[in-house]
């Protein structure tokens, strides 16, 4: 499955993205384990609600950060997190 | 230990709440200590929030609720309901014997995060006997049910030589489940599987078969089924790194309240495991003798004292090297720099003879009348 630029996307039910004090860092938590994430990924996964395609994440988040030229960035790691099953398009 | 640096002590991550011994199964090759009747007490409910807290306090995160079979204390969904307010994710390991849908959905309703099933074997007759309780039809239902309530459903399948050769069918039966995960946990030979290891042992043959086919298999279900491999440790030649190093990662609470820094870790002697009663955890995590004992590199014996790979194995399994060489310092003698690397040779070897033996003697299965005797 790739990612399509037209469909929504939409953090996974089967995971949970949660703050870990301890660690001071985002986590995504699944049976048995658990991936670190660094704040770009987090803040990408944040915007995952299912009311937003890759176009909108994108300037969000140029927005958010005063910068452009993230649109390569964010689809590598959009590929990566939906062949890890952390997204869902809809 | 001696010249290891406290400040180096990193937080628990993983915390495995064993809530009880008791179960309805009778597994031959279940991980609980054999002398598990001799300990009849159990942690109350305020017992295991206090637990929870003061481990989530510390960083933990995955909760294991598992025993036992969990289920069979009816507190689960208030302990479950108590670690969703803390954050835990909480991972439910169950024989899902007794398990029907009215508690599915309260486990549910609670904030548990997912539900592992284990099932014995694919085909029922050999399932049920493994189990010592008749139980793959239900077990198969739950497995059902489970999905059906949105959760991510993990199959388990311990696997060994009473089963191996069915792993072209596990995994059908694991894609008619629609599992999310599939575990196929290689049995690790300690508690009673150490007792039954003649029994359950394959062969490296077999090993390498079932291997491929699951490899295979794994291509086949890439981004639809993750496979978790349990690796059989008998047949690599370097030892796991077990618990991603003592006292580093993963604490065991046990039913009776003993802190473990493995599950197995029961079977060492002298190491006087703390008990959450009398202290809490961060004292029981930093400051005990057992969780210290295997800290760090200090205690290492050669060859593992001058070996490049001691920061990626930490020398293996304690408890392998205490039940095969009689010395917990020793190597795991699964390495082949070891020299009681032997030792793993001829349990393959004793394992192979037994199985070509006319009257194979009969598996030991895991109940209080059996436990009584050790």
């Amino acid at each position: 499955m790739s990612l399509n630029h037209n469909l929504n996307l939409k953090f996974s039910s089967m995971h949970r993205l949660q703050w870990e004090e301890a660690q001071q860092k985002e986590v995504i938590l699944y049976p048995e384990g658990m991936v670190e994430l660094n704040q770009s990924s987090a803040e990408i996964l944040k915007l995952c609600d299912g009311s937003r395609q890759l176009a909108q994440i994108v300037d969000e988040l140029e927005h958010k950060f005063q910068t452009t030229g993230l649109e390569k960035d964010i689809i590598n790691f959009l590929e990566d997190a939906l062949k890890n099953g952390w997204i869902q398009q809809s | 230990m001696a010249g290891f640096n406290k400040a180096n002590i990193t937080p628990p991550r993983w915390l495995l709440a064993e809530l009880t011994y008791s179960c309805p199964l009778q597994c031959p090759y279940c991980a609980n200590p054999l002398d598990y009747s001799h300990y009849k007490q159990e942690l109350s409910t305020d017992d295991w929030k206090r637990v929870l807290i003061q481990a989530r306090k510390m960083g933990a995160v995955q909760l294991g609720l598992s025993g036992g079979e969990p289920l069979v204390r009816k507190d689960l969904e208030e302990i479950v309901k108590h670690a969703r307010e803390l954050g835990y994710y909480s991972n439910l390991i169950t024989s899902a014997y007794g398990l029907d849908e009215s508690r599915i959905i309260a486990l549910k309703e609670a904030g548990l995060d997912h539900i592992q099933v284990s099932i014995q074997a694919s085909s029922e007759e050999l399932s049920d006997y493994l189990a010592g309780t008749k139980s793959f039809t239900h077990k198969k239902q739950v497995a059902h049910l489970v999905k059906k309530h949105g959760y991510p459903m993990v199959l388990c399948v311990v696997i060994h030589r009473k089963n191996i050769e069915q792993m072209p069918q596990i995994l059908t039966m694991a894609e008619e489940l629609g599992a999310d995960y599939l575990e196929l946990a290689n049995t690790q030979y300690y508690g009673w599987a150490h007792a039954n290891r003649d029994l359950l042992l394959p062969t490296k043959e077999q090993f390498e078969i079932a291997e491929n086919i699951a490899q295979e298999f794994k291509k086949k279900v890439a981004g639809k089924m993750k496979i978790y491999y349990v690796v059989p440790d008998f047949h690599e030649d370097r030892p796991k790194a077990c618990m991603n190093g003592w006292g580093t990662t993963f604490l065991t609470i046990a039913p009776d309240g003993v802190a473990l820094p493995c599950h197995s870790a029961r079977e060492l002697p002298n190491l006087n495991c703390p008990n959450v009663n009398d202290d809490s955890i961060k004292e029981i995590w930093h400051n005990s003798k057992a969780f210290n004992f295997f800290r760090g590199d200090d205690w290492m014996q050669e060859p593992c004292r001058s070996c490049d790979e001691k920061e990626k194995d930490f020398g293996g399994c304690r408890c392998q090297a205490y039940l095969l060489k009689g010395d917990m310092f020793a190597t795991d003698p699964v390495c082949s720099k070891s020299p009681d690397h032997h030792l793993i040779n001829q349990a393959i070897d004793a394992a192979k003879e037994n199985s070509l033996m006319i009257d194979e003697k009969p598996l030991i299965f895991r109940n209080r009348k059996n436990s009584n005797s050790y």
